[in-house]
């Protein structure tokens, strides 16, 4: 499974204008600062939003162009959430059970898989634990969890270590990388870190007003950086 | 209490002249309940009560005030949902709307009832057309009172929609869920308390109801003569048993006091 986005929309001043492409197994990292349209892109992907002009093609499925719009609930996105969304009324086994019990699973059938997922995660004590109850990172592996569960064609991670404490940061981005290599498909990080990408990507695309400024491996970004925002991050990483 | 107001950090504009009104306020309330109590013949009560008129028109208060509630979930929820998601609507028709929601709060009960009658009648608009008669029924006094209580309801179940976090929905569509699952997954679960809060106040106020049930389903004993009419009624022939019906009225008052505390619905109850 790979995906291939040309992702063209004008939201008042502002004109996001981006063709993203990940294959299998492969890691992207989209970078950018604050207010530069990377959450624009996520709810075009997500499909919260519609796309003005292009695609969006995940595997031989469109998901969206001129002709097609293709509801969230049936995109097979597995999507993290910032703040992670777990479902506060639901245990954190129900929560990974979600997906399979909306795709018509059996309870008994969405608790083993979800069981499963926890076990891989290393959170399975965690099963009948409600997410408030749950450290920052716990929570993070639980929305992991949630959306893997849902068995997606493509992982969408938005700012994953954002709402973490600094000094949990390192261990968890490492556990993070380690697990979404292991799951194997096609996955968008977007973030503002280098830290993030550094530890998560293959390759990166830097987006800058809407576009993009930069397509590199992660290794081409540090060695050549094409903007003085790049420059500038890629240094101040480096001196850590 | 003026003490505890002195103790506070903040102590605020609160002086005498302030002070007397909001005691004599609050004595207005509290006075005449403390002489419903004490003036209650509380040794005649189980005698009172047990009287088959007065049973017959608790018992239909009670049950016309649940299959009240009962119609005012099914139809007022989704009304919320439809209210809370107005929102997003242009001006005209999203304040048309919250302001038919809000007529029977502030329309006095009697016109309601005229209006019903008026509808629903057998002369009325709708009513000639139906092959059986409405008014002066039991089901005309479930209707009088989802008339008058269900707003409360619909307020209170949009307040806890507005106030929880929509995004929660999104998450959830993204794992696959389609919209009623959302719904009932999700949405419902996470304003549970709103909507229990709602149907407890929207209990509370059809049991209540007398303007509109006396104007569109009279006064029938044991078919449309609910708590208060009975109540009314009584205190012209036998104050005692008047009292005592007042007192189930207060009683059931306070339950649901009690029941709502004032943590559920912030913008209801405080």
């Amino acid at each position: 499974m790979s995906i291939a986005a040309r992702l063209q929309a004008t939201r008042g001043a502002f004109t996001l204008d981006l063709d993203l492409a990940v294959s299998a197994g492969r890691t992207l990292a989209l970078l950018g600062p604050n207010g530069a349209g990377k959450s624009t892109v996520l709810a075009l992907l997500a499909g919260t939003l519609h796309l003005d002009s292009g695609s969006i093609v995940v595997g031989n499925r469109v998901l969206d162009d001129e002709s097609t719009h293709v509801e969230m609930e049936d995109r097979r996105l597995g999507v993290v959430f910032q703040d992670y969304l777990l479902f506060p009324h639901l245990t954190v086994l129900e929560n990974v059970a979600f997906a399979p019990r909306a795709a018509g699973k059996s309870r008994a059938a969405g608790r083993a898989l979800a069981l499963a997922w926890l076990d891989r995660l290393g959170i399975a004590d965690l099963a009948s634990a409600r997410p408030p109850q749950l450290s920052g990172g716990q929570a993070q592996r639980v929305a992991l969890g949630r959306a893997l569960a849902s068995d997606p064609d493509l992982l969408l991670l938005d700012e994953p270590l954002a709402a973490l404490d600094v000094e949990v940061r390192e261990d968890v981005r490492g556990e993070l990388g380690r697990h979404i290599r292991e799951w194997g498909g096609p996955t968008i990080v977007v973030t503002h870190s280098f830290d993030d990408v550094a530890a998560l990507a293959d390759d990166v695309v830097v987006i800058e007003h809407g576009r993009a400024t930069q397509r590199a491996t992660v290794r081409e970004l540090v060695q050549a950086p094409a903007t003085s925002y790049i420059a500038r991050l890629v240094a101040s990483w480096s001196d850590d | 209490m003026p003490g505890s107001a002195r103790r506070n950090r903040r102590r605020g504009v609160l002086t005498p002249v302030l002070w007397i009104p909001a005691i004599l306020a609050l004595t207005l309330f509290g006075l005449p309940l403390l002489a419903l109590m004490l003036r209650a013949p509380w040794a005649r009560l189980p005698e009172l009560l047990s009287q088959p008129a007065i049973a017959s028109a608790l018992l239909l208060s009670l049950g016309t005030g649940l299959v009240s509630t009962l119609i005012a979930l099914v139809l007022g929820v989704p009304l919320a949902l439809v209210l809370a998601q107005s929102a997003q609507w242009p001006a005209v028709p999203r304040r048309l709307l919250r302001a038919l929601v809000t007529v029977p709060l502030v329309l006095p009960p009697v016109v309601g009832g005229v209006a019903l009658l008026l509808l629903l009648g057998r002369r009325g608009l709708l009513g000639q057309y139906l092959p059986f008669q409405l008014p002066f029924t039991s089901a005309a006094v479930v209707i009088a009172q989802v008339f008058v209580a269900m707003p409360f309801l619909v307020l209170a179940v949009e307040g806890a929609l507005r106030a929880s976090d929509r995004r929660f929905e999104i998450a959830a569509a993204t794992l696959g869920a389609s919209r009623f699952t959302v719904f009932r997954r999700i949405t419902l679960p996470l304003v549970a308390p709103g909507i229990a809060a709602g149907a407890l106040l929207c209990f509370c106020r059809a049991l209540g109801e007398f303007g509109a049930t006396i104007t569109f389903a009279g006064s029938f004993p044991g078919t449309t003569q609910t708590l208060p009419i009975a109540t009314y009624l009584q205190l012209q022939t036998d104050p005692d048993a008047a009292i005592a019906l007042s007192l189930v009225l207060m009683l059931i008052s306070v339950a649901v006091l009690i029941g709502l505390r004032d943590r559920w619905v912030p913008g209801v109850t405080g």
